[in-house]
This record gives C-alpha cells, sequence and structure tokens, in this order.
C-alpha cells in the first residue's frame, strides 16, 4: 500500500512539472491514476500483427478478423484529410500509439467483483452516486475492456439488451452483424477505418419494439494507459417504436504526450423509434479526439444527438443523421467550448433521403482566451424530394480579443417542395451587460461566467438534470481567469 | 490583305501554346507574362477535392479547345459596333472584341485636363508605367484561381486602365464592352480602376457574344482600387453566349473612409465563376458585394467570395441571390474572414436560392472565420421556391401562372439591383434579365 502511495506522488510530481495550462482546474477530478496492470497489451504501434493479436485475444470470429484487416488496409490507404481539416492532425504519431490493452479481465456483474483500485477510480467519478440515482444502468470503460457492467433488472426484464461490444457480438451475433457498419461504413473516413480495425470495448443495445426505456442508460470513459488510443465501438438499435436515451461522458486523467480518441458510434432507430444521445466530453487537453457519429433514422423515427465538447487539444466530431424513411427526423444540439491550445472542430450532418423528412441543428460555441471553435455542418437535399425541412442556428460567442471562431457550412439543395435556412452570427459578452452585473455586487468573472451560461441556458436545458448541472459547473470553471 | 494573314500566321493557333512574342510590350512586362506562363504551367489543375472548388464542375475546365481571337472582318467589326449598345449616356467608352480595342469614345476634355487617365491598357502601361505597375496585378489570387490568374497575366493583351485623381468625381458612368467573335475564341479582359482620395466613378462592364450557340474562354480580371474616402461602383452584366466558359477574379481594395460597391450579374455562359475579394484595408472602409444570377437550361454559376476585414471599423455586406430554373446550378462559397485586430467589424453575408423546377441544384457555404472580438458578422443562407400563396394570389388576380412566376421572381431579384441606388443602370439590368425570361417563356 505505501509503495503504491509513493507511486502516485512521483507521477504525481512529475505531472505537475510540465503542466502548464492555467485553466485545467475542472479536470482535476480526474487527475490521479493507479498502477497499470494490463495484462494484454498488443505493444506499440500498428501493423497486420496488431490486427491478429487483437483478434486472438478477444477470440474473434472470422469475419470480425477480416473486418479488422480490411480497415488497416483503408486506413493505411487514405491520407489524413488536412486538405479541410486542422494542420494539427499531423501531430499524430500513430506509430508511437498501443492500440489495444485489457486488463484481462471479463467484464463484471457485481460491484464486489470488481478490482479495488479501479473501484476507487470509479467512486472518485462519481459512478456509484449515478447509479443510486436510479440510472437504469452504469457501462464503464476502463481501457478497452468494460470492467463493470449492471442493468438494473427492469430494464433486463424488458427485454433490453445493453452489453459490451464484444458481449454483443458474441452473444447477439444475429442482430449485432446485421447492422453492425452498415451506417458507418468502414471507408467513410480515415479515422473510422482505424476504428474498424483496432475496436474495442464500447456498447451494445437493442431495444425490443415498443419498449420505453424510462431511465438514460449510461457508460463512462477514461483513458489511463499513457499514449495509449481508445478505440470504442458503440451499436444502439431501437426496434419499432421504442425509445432510449443514452449518455456518455468522458474524462481522462493527464499525460504528456498526445493520446488519441477515436470512436465510431452507429445509431439504428426503426420505424417510429426515437434514440435520443447525449455526450459530455471532457478529455485532456492533450488529447485528439476524432469521432464519427451516425444515425440511421426509418420511417417516422427521431434521432437526437445533444453533444457537448468542453476538453480535449483537437475534436473534430459531426454528429450525423440519415433520414431514410418518410418523415423522418434528425436532430443536432452542439455545444463547444475552447479554451487556450484547443480547437472545437464540431458540427452536424444531415441527409434527407426521403419525403417530409425534417432536420435541427442549433449549435452554439465559446471562444475563451487563444481557443478555437469551428462549426462545421453539411445539409444535402437530394432532387425528387418533396416537404423536407432544414434549419440550421450556429452562435458563437468570443471572449477575448485573442479568441477564434469559424464557421463553414455546406448546403445542398435540389429541386422545389423544400425549405432550407441557415443562420449564423458572432457576438461578445457586451460591456454594458458586464457593468450592469458589477454594479450589483459581482466580480467580472462571475458576470462573465453568467453571461455564458445564459448564453447556453436554452440549450443546456435539454440535457438531463445530473448534465446540466455538471456542464454549468465545468463552463464556470473554464471561464475562470478568462477576464481580468 | 495580306497583312492580316501575316498577323494570323505568327498568332498561335492554341492558347495553350503560351504567350505570343510578337506582341509589342515593354520589356518587363514580357517577363512578366513569361513568368506567369511558367507559373501556370506549373500549377496544378483544380480538382473537387480543393475546397475552393468544391461541387464545382471542374471537369468542364478544359482549355484545349481554345485559341486566340482572330482578326475581324469590316463587317463584323460593324456588328458589333451596332450591338454595342447600353447606357445612353455616359462618360467615356471602349469596346473590345477578342482583345482587340475597336473603339474608344473618349471622356471629356473637362476631366482629362482634372488628370482623369482612360486608356488602354498597352497604352497606360507605357505613358504611366509606375501608377500602371504598382497597382497590375498587385493582389493574390486567394480564392481558387491562382490557376487561371496566371494565365490571365500570361496571355493578356489589351484592356481598360482607368484612374480618377483626388477628387475628381465623375457623374456618368464609365462603360467598357467585351465581345467574344467566332467558335472557341478566348478573350482574357482587364480592367484596372484606381482611384485617388475622394474620388468618385461608376463603372459598367458588359461580357457579350457575337454568335449565339459558340463556344467559347473567358478569363477576365478586373482590380479596383478604391482610395481614401473615394466611391467606387463597379457592375458586370455577364451574358456570354450559352456555351461558353468563363471565369472572372475581381479584388477591391477600399482604403479609409472609402466606399465600394459592386454588382455582378450572370445571365450566359455554360460555366461561370466569378471571385470576389474585398480587402478593407482602412477604417470606415465599407463594402458592398451584390449579385444575381438566373440559372437556366445546364448553366452552372460558381461564385466564391472573401470579404476580408484587415482594419478595425470596417463594414462589408454581402447580398447574392440566385433564380435557378430547369438543371441549372449554383454555388456559393463565401467567407467573412475577421483578421487579428481588426476589432469593430460589421460584416454581412446572405445567400438566397430560388428554385424553379426540380432538377435544379443550389449549393451554399456561408463560411466565417473570426480572428478578433467586438465584432458584429452575421450570415445566412436560404433555399426554398415561390410561395403558394404569391401565385393564387397573383392567379386570383387573372394573372396566368407563367407571368405570374415571372413577376414574383423578378421581383426577388429586384431587391438587389434596387440597392446599387442607379436608376439607369438598374433600368437596364432589368431589361437583360427580362430578356433571359422571355428566352425561355418566348
Amino acid at each position: 500500500m505505501r509503495r503504491l502511495n509513493q507511486h502516485i506522488d512521483k507521477q504525481g510530481e512529475l505531472i505537475m512539472k510540465t503542466e502548464t495550462s492555467a485553466v485545467d482546474i475542472d479536470r482535476n477530478k480526474g487527475d490521479f491514476f493507479y498502477p497499470e496492470a494490463h495484462v494484454r497489451d498488443a505493444g506499440i504501434g500498428l501493423s497486420e500483427r496488431t490486427i491478429h493479436y487483437i483478434a486472438d485475444v478477444k477470440d474473434d470470429p472470422a469475419w470480425v478478423r477480416e473486418y479488422r484487416l480490411r480497415g488497416l488496409k483503408t486506413f493505411l490507404e487514405k491520407p489524413l484529410p488536412t486538405h479541410w481539416a486542422s494542420k494539427d492532425l499531423e501531430a499524430i504519431d500513430f506509430n508511437k500509439i498501443r492500440y489495444y490493452l485489457s486488463p484481462g479481465t471479463e467484464p463484471k456483474r457485481s460491484w464486489e467483483e470488481v478490482p479495488d483500485d479501479i473501484k476507487r477510480t470509479f467512486e472518485r467519478l462519481g459512478i456509484p452516486e449515478q447509479e443510486r440515482k436510479f440510472l437504469a444502468g452504469v457501462e464503464a470503460q476502463f481501457d478497452s475492456e468494460a470492467v463493470y457492467s449492471n442493468i438494473k433488472k427492469a430494464v433486463g426484464e424488458q427485454g433490453v439488451i445493453f452489453v459490451g461490444s464484444r458481449e454483443g457480438l458474441k452473444n447477439y451475433p444475429e442482430i449485432f452483424r446485421k447492422w453492425f457498419g452498415k451506417v458507418i461504413p468502414i471507408a467513410d473516413n480515415k479515422f473510422s477505418a482505424l476504428n474498424s480495425a483496432v475496436f474495442s470495448g464500447g456498447s451494445f443495445i437493442y431495444v425490443p419494439p415498443g419498449v420505453k426505456v424510462k431511465h438514460p442508460l449510461q457508460a463512462y470513459f477514461r483513458i489511463n494507459a499513457e499514449n495509449f488510443g481508445q478505440f470504442e465501438r458503440t451499436l444502439i438499435i431501437a426496434d419499432e417504436g421504442s425509445e432510449v436515451t443514452y449518455m456518455e461522458g468522458c474524462t481522462a486523467p493527464k499525460f504528456n504526450t498526445p493520446t488519441l480518441h477515436s470512436a465510431v458510434v452507429e445509431l439504428v432507430a426503426l420505424k417510429g423509434a426515437k434514440i435520443q444521445y447525449i455526450t459530455v466530453q471532457n478529455w485532456a487537453s492533450n488529447v485528439f479526439n476524432l469521432v464519427t457519429k451516425r444515425g440511421l433514422a426509418q420511417e417516422n423515427a427521431e434521432v437526437k444527438w445533444i453533444d457537448c465538447n468542453i476538453g480535449s487539444r483537437l475534436t473534430m466530431k459531426y454528429p450525423s443523421v440519415i433520414m431514410k424513411g418518410r418523415k423522418a427526423r434528425g436532430e443536432v444540439l452542439s455545444i463547444a467550448l475552447a479554451n487556450d491550445g484547443q480547437h472545437q472542430d464540431t458540427g452536424a450532418k444531415m441527409i434527407h433521403a426521403a419525403d417530409e423528412t425534417t432536420s435541427n441543428i442549433i449549435s452554439k460555441s465559446i471562444s475563451v482566451g487563444k481557443g478555437r471553435a469551428t462549426y462545421r455542418g453539411l445539409v444535402h437535399v437530394p432532387k425528387h424530394l418533396k416537404n423536407c425541412k432544414n434549419n440550421t442556428e450556429c452562435d458563437a460567442l468570443l471572449i477575448n480579443a485573442t479568441s477564434r471562431t469559424d464557421t463553414y457550412p455546406a448546403i445542398t439543395v435540389r429541386g422545389t417542395g423544400n425549405a432550407v435556412q441557415h443562420e449564423a452570427s458572432v457576438s461578445q459578452v457586451s460591456t454594458e451587460q458586464i457593468f450592469y452585473m458589477q454594479q450589483r455586487g459581482l466580480t467580472e468573472a462571475q458576470a462573465m461566467s453568467l453571461s455564458v451560461n445564459g448564453f447556453v441556458n436554452d440549450l443546456v436545458r435539454q440535457f438531463p438534470m445530473e448534465y446540466s448541472v455538471e456542464l454549468k459547473r465545468l463552463i464556470e470553471l473554464e471561464m475562470e481567469g478568462s477576464v481580468g | 490583305m495580306p497583312s492580316v494573314t501575316n498577323h494570323e500566321l505568327v498568332k498561335p493557333e492554341s492558347i495553350l501554346s503560351g504567350p505570343s512574342e510578337s506582341r509589342e510590350f515593354p520589356d518587363w512586362f514580357c517577363d512578366q507574362q513569361r513568368a506567369a506562363w511558367t507559373e501556370f504551367e506549373s500549377l496544378p489543375k483544380p480538382t473537387r477535392k480543393d475546397q475552393a472548388w468544391r461541387f464545382a464542375n471542374v471537369g468542364l475546365l478544359d482549355l484545349s479547345p481554345f485559341k486566340y481571337g482572330g482578326t475581324l472582318t469590316e463587317k463584323e467589326r460593324a456588328t458589333i459596333l451596332e450591338q454595342s449598345r447600353g447606357l445612353e449616356e455616359v462618360a467615356g467608352r471602349m469596346i473590345f472584341a477578342g482583345d482587340e480595342l475597336i473603339e474608344r469614345a473618349v471622356i471629356s476634355d473637362q476631366l482629362k485636363k482634372r488628370g482623369v487617365i482612360f486608356q488602354s491598357l498597352e497604352r497606360a502601361m507605357v505613358e504611366h508605367a509606375d501608377l500602371f505597375r504598382k497597382h497590375f496585378m498587385s493582389q493574390p489570387a486567394k480564392l481558387g484561381s491562382a490557376k487561371f490568374a496566371a494565365l490571365h497575366q500570361a496571355l493578356v493583351s489589351s484592356g481598360t486602365f482607368l484612374y480618377v485623381p483626388r477628387g475628381v468625381e465623375i457623374e456618368l458612368p464609365i462603360e467598357i464592352f467585351h465581345w467574344l467573335n467566332g467558335e472557341n475564341t478566348s478573350a482574357f479582359p482587364h480592367l484596372l480602376l484606381v482611384t485617388d482620395e475622394l474620388a468618385k466613378v461608376t463603372v459598367i462592364e458588359h461580357f457579350r457574344s457575337v454568335n449565339e450557340d459558340a463556344p467559347g474562354f473567358a478569363c477576365g480580371v478586373n482590380d479596383l482600387v478604391a482610395g481614401p474616402g473615394a466611391k467606387v461602383t463597379y457592375v458586370c452584366a455577364q451574358n456570354w453566349a450559352d456555351n461558353v466558359i468563363a471565369l472572372q477574379m475581381n479584388s477591391t481594395i477600399v482604403d479609409h473612409d472609402a466606399s465600394a460597391m459592386s454588382l455582378n450579374l450572370h445571365l450566359g455562359s455554360r460555366y461561370s465563376r466569378f471571385e470576389s475579394l474585398s480587402r478593407l484595408i482602412g477604417e470606415g472602409g465599407r463594402s458592398d458585394l451584390l449579385a444575381v444570377a438566373v440559372a437556366k437550361n445546364q448553366q452552372e454559376f460558381d461564385a466564391r467570395t472573401l470579404q476580408d476585414h484587415v482594419s478595425p471599423h470596417t463594414a462589408s455586406d454581402l447580398l447574392y441571390k440566385n433564380a435557378l430554373d430547369d438543371r441549372a446550378r449554383t454555388i456559393f462559397g463565401g467567407l467573412i474572414r475577421v483578421e487579428p485586430h481588426a476589432h469593430f467589424t460589421d460584416a454581412y453575408q446572405k445567400v438566397r436560392n430560388l428554385l424553379l423546377s426540380d432538377d435544379s441544384e443550389a449549393n451554399s457555404m456561408p463560411g466565417l472565420e473570426i480572428l478578433a472580438d467586438n465584432v458584429r458578422c452575421t450570415h445566412g443562407a436560404t433555399s426554398g421556391q415561390i410561395g403558394e400563396e404569391e401565385l393564387f394570389y397573383l392567379r386570383a388576380r387573372g394573372i396566368a401562372v407563367p407571368v405570374a412566376q415571372r413577376l414574383i421572381v423578378t421581383g426577388f431579384l429586384d431587391e438587389v439591383v434596387q440597392r446599387l441606388n442607379h436608376p439607369t443602370i438598374a433600368e437596364h439590368l432589368h431589361r437583360l434579365i427580362e430578356e433571359k425570361f422571355a428566352e425561355n417563356h418566348g
């Protein structure tokens, strides 16, 4: 026990010395870790050997191994998308990343079976408390394997499947294989190809027809091993007329070398189903967060992404909805906060592929210090569709003279009978507002924080209560030290 | 006419054979042309993967069929002069056919006395070398067409140079015609307009073809320099024949307290790309960018703009409207960029597409890049169609559907033309728009 403590102290000291950012206060909650005890380690770098290693360890069926190899091939062939994306991507050294790590333990069903040090990690992350708050289930990922997964009995009795992606693949192959990789093909982009090659972890959810899952299902992700990318793969299928909400939050301890997170999330909402997917992303400020998220909405179905990006060094994430059936609906609500050294390159894609489909994008970004927030969007209404509607609103708030914001939408509309509108504005907190609040006894920082929270308030209100509280607190912390 | 034959012999057939060595330009200009040609050849062809060419039908940019404009016969010359009808009253006029200046209506002696220079490019580069060299092709082609700007510089052989000195206001517009004559001919229209402090001028350029169905290629540049407190209005009425491939690159420099207004009307061509760069370099500067496009059949209009706010306390306002019918396509790629320290920028950008058919396609990419705070920047893009209620209202008053549609569309486009605040030019542009609609419903 004493040795363990010494180890933490030593590491902690090392981190303190190299930390440069002044506004990392909020992340201290996640800024600790326990000694790594990885039984299975695929080593550093990426080659066919790495893929075979992962496939062997995970005991993949032949088609998955084949799928991984195709992913690797595509990944190696595709260039980095730097012709439109940030040149910062070139800072990722793909040969220095560990692509697979596992504690070597099977997912645990009961809390007692979870190892003590991992338990302590989760305690500090607050998972057991949230459990007590009647969240339907907790799927926590510690490095690449889910070590703890539990679904409330009630949900299980409704026939809802909520397991890790590996379990889903093993135990429910007929549903899993039918949809896996169908919404986001391997070659969608370089990073979806990478994920297809080395994926491990993530959730598999199936909601049977007509079942409305009352409580949000939740998963916590956390990166622990240095230089280790996380490549989780999530697949959610809501069968006809069902409803489900999924929440995902991320915190990560800090490391001094870049870490890569590249997930793929596929949602399938069958006829009349509703899926709501909520993310609060607060990765450490050295993480590259390159995620592909896409939902497929059949007739009368609805896919809604609520996406909040606070952390990471560079996030590139454009949640999409393909509206494939008549009257399908897609929605993206996005909040991004970019502080010093951060680039939040986020947005949305709405692909209308059937009549009477409607989509809505509301994006709010805040740039603080030298932070850069970018909205990148795509709205596509192909020809011979009738009565499709899209509404896009992007608002950006600039806090300091050095802050930066960009908006890059691309809108294609063919034919008559559709209506698309896009609006964006850039503003700042007015000095009058700040002055008014200072007159009433608030400090400048408090006034600024209040204004910023007001700016995002109408979006934050749409979050589940626990998340909106956490989010407001995160924004307050990020705003500290931004003025004066 | 042996001299004409000789002339044709020395002129290279294809534009891809490079600049002609026989032209009588100053050495420095010839050196620049050769350098530009090398640049043109070394730069890669644009592909759709280039952000600046996203959605564009780059396959149409095959230059191999195009050759230099030949010499006109007397009859052709007479026809062109007769058809060069624009505004009734002008302060000066130049008419170019295939890059050859065929007529010039000089400015008044009074304006000349006050120092106004209105000359062909080839004369200005000799007689006003310093002024000319300072401004000629001085702005980088930032919006994707660096290759075509180089091509233009390598092959330009004539054009207009207009200089308006300090405090001189030219009330009547200056009018310039550019004609494409014959099959697969090319033109490299050039306008360099420099205004000094508090000067005021309006220029309208007409782009037309003699032969209605003849394929052709136009690659033009117009550079406008608005000096401190100057007022510059520029109007482009593009009405090339329907098989013409056209590129036009504009740069507008707006100094402190100056204001520049440009309106581009796009009616003709098969593919027309228009790049407009507005740089606001002094406090109190203002730039208005207006455009109207009526796209029919398989026409494609590709507009790329940059409102570049370099100095604090500057304003820009962009309004582009497209009416699309048949299988036509439009692309709008616009960016408002607020450079670091350009605080108190007030920038606006709006693109509106009116789709009139099921096969038409409108692409909009309104962008913002803001690197300073205390700014007010807004953009909007809409795509829609004629409202049923509007149509019903007119039909209820006994107006037939095609006429009602035309009324609604012209009303929609009129908002832009009215912004010019120049009734004579507005009336002329109106007539051109009406003629284009008449082609369809005639």
